[in-house]
């Protein structure tokens, strides 16, 4: 019987040590998540990163309206919803960053004149929300058999005021800093997928957070191949 | 015959122009389109621009008008960006409530102010805690031909530099404002961000300043904005194929080249204004 699984992993190199501008550690915090946990979605799953809990469905391939349908590829929505009040223009702007990464990602010429829906529910945000979101809607999209050319990853990176490179930030953190940078990374050859900023910060610098969010994402691709090797060695 | 072709496949017809190091419109693959400014053109609004980027146009008008200070920055005033595609400037609009692109649009441009803190809200405070100026900026899209972001946040950029707030003092005895429309002074532009779009072709090949039919074909798209530091404000790249390091180190020389360009395009058309 397929239940819900759950695998946890503790990645923490070099603990609690914030990594200098020369060379980054991995200082991800603990992740976990939990896949199939949701009975009526094709694909549900839960990822945890500290205490960032992101919950993503996906539905599909299924039924579309005759006016989003394309001719020879699958329609991707994405919906986010946050965890209090309604979704505003920050989540549309959201939403359509995680079906752009979503959609070069996924195979959408295998199933045309279809939709694939991914809807994301915020259940806590504490920092580095939306590379949380990336990571629990490729569990998702894994989960629900959706084909895809690659696994992509989020991964965010806070520049302080010094200059220092944190991964991973958490809200308090976040706020410090003095540039928040997210990116989606794919698992083949650790190509930038999407990137999205906030603050100000220097060319050097954003090579600097490129390459450690590129060391980062190994240990969450080897985490998204540890969980699924554990689940469906299970079965 | 090559319109026949371009209809049935609008892809290899690019890429037929892309293997010569050109675009159909003659441009090459890292040349802007004929960029022209005019400012002060809107009489009603306190501040106004226009921006042509070869056929896009985009249209600015910023109103100033009083508000309450947030309560939890009471030394702030607000900066309200709206992007407007209405159907006139293309026929994938419908009229109603904000679409997708839109918002999209419209957060990027709150981004862009945000971080490049191209003005302080602390200037925008007249009596702190119970009065500052609200500045509506609305960027009205009148013909959508493509790199609608990089239109945006210029004609955003040259309508602060015309905007005009009229002084104001708070009335002791009454505690009312008295404006004083007679002395006006411009608003302090601390940076000039400055937008560089650029469009992913077949997963390599990146082209600079995408018309709408090259977005519609393209695989990803990516934006840059840049002071004049060279520090980067934003770096939007909203999913789309992957790029390597390198190829964003290109496209970070492009956008200092770009930001010259467009400076240089202001400061002639400000310098040419005559001083009211």
């Amino acid at each position: 019987m397929e239940g819900a699984t759950q695998t946890e992993t503790k990645i923490r190199a070099e603990s609690g040590i914030e990594s200098g501008p020369r060379g980054p550690g991995c200082s991800l915090r603990h992740f976990a998540c939990e896949q199939n946990l949701l009975s009526r979605p094709d694909g549900s799953a839960s990822f945890l990163q500290g205490d960032t809990s992101v919950l993503a469905g996906v539905y599909g391939p299924a039924e579309v309206k005759v006016s989003k349908e394309i001719f020879n590829k699958a329609t991707l929505e994405v919906t986010l919803r946050p965890k209090i009040g309604l979704p505003g223009v920050a989540e549309k702007s959201r939403e359509r960053l995680i079906r752009n990464t979503c959609e070069a990602v996924v195979l959408g010429a295998l199933h045309p004149r279809t939709s694939i829906t991914v809807v994301l529910q915020v259940v806590s945000d504490a920092g580095s929300l939306l590379a949380c979101c990336l990571n629990a809607a490729c569990m998702a999209l894994v989960d629900a058999g959706v084909p895809m050319r690659a696994l992509f990853c989020g991964v965010t990176c806070a520049l302080d005021s010094d200059g220092n490179l944190l991964l991973d930030p958490t809200a308090k953190q976040e706020k410090e800093a003095r540039a928040v940078l997210t990116f989606a990374l794919d698992s083949v050859e650790r190509k930038l997928l999407m990137s999205t900023t906030k603050g100000l910060y220097s060319d050097a610098e954003l090579q600097q957070c490129l390459a450690a969010a590129q060391a980062a994402s190994q240990h969450v691709f080897r985490f998204y191949r540890e969980s699924l090797q554990r689940r469906y060695s299970k079965s | 015959m090559a319109a026949g072709f371009k209809t049935v496949e609008p892809l290899e017809y690019y890429r037929r122009f892309l293997k010569e190091n050109c675009r159909p419109d003659g441009r090459e693959l890292g040349e802007f389109r004929t960029t022209t400014v005019n400012i002060g053109s809107i009489g009603t609004a306190d501040g106004s621009s226009l921006v042509k980027l070869g056929n896009t146009t985009v249209i600015c008008g910023i109103k100033a008008e009083f508000g309450a200070p947030p309560t939890d920055a009471p030394d702030k005033g607000y900066v309200v960006p709206n992007v407007d595609l209405s159907p006139l400037c293309s026929w994938r609009f419908r009229s109603g409530p904000p679409g997708e692109e839109a918002q999209v649009a419209s957060q990027f441009i709150a981004d862009v102010i945000e971080n490049s803190q191209v003005i302080q809200k602390e200037d925008l405070c007249i009596s702190p805690g119970k009065l500052a100026w609200v500045l509506y900026c609305d960027l009205i899209c009148l013909n959508h031909d493509g790199n609608i972001l990089d239109a945006c946040t210029f004609a955003l950029l040259a309508a602060f530099k015309n905007v005009q707030l009229p002084e104001v003092t708070i009335n002791e005895e009454t505690a009312l404002a008295e404006v004083n429309l007679k002395k006006k002074s411009y608003l302090n532009v601390r940076t000039h961000p400055v937008a560089t779009s650029f469009a992913v072709f077949d997963d390599t090949l990146l082209i600079v300043d995408p018309t709408e039919e090259e977005e519609n074909l393209a695989t990803g798209t990516l934006t840059v904005v840049m002071d004049e530091e060279g520090k980067l404000c934003c770096l939007h790249k909203p999913g789309g194929s992957g790029l390597t390091a390198a190829k964003l180190q290109d496209c970070m020389s492009r956008a200092v080249t770009r930001h010259k360009e467009v400076k240089k395009l202001m400061d002639e058309v400000f310098k040419s204004m005559k001083p009211k």
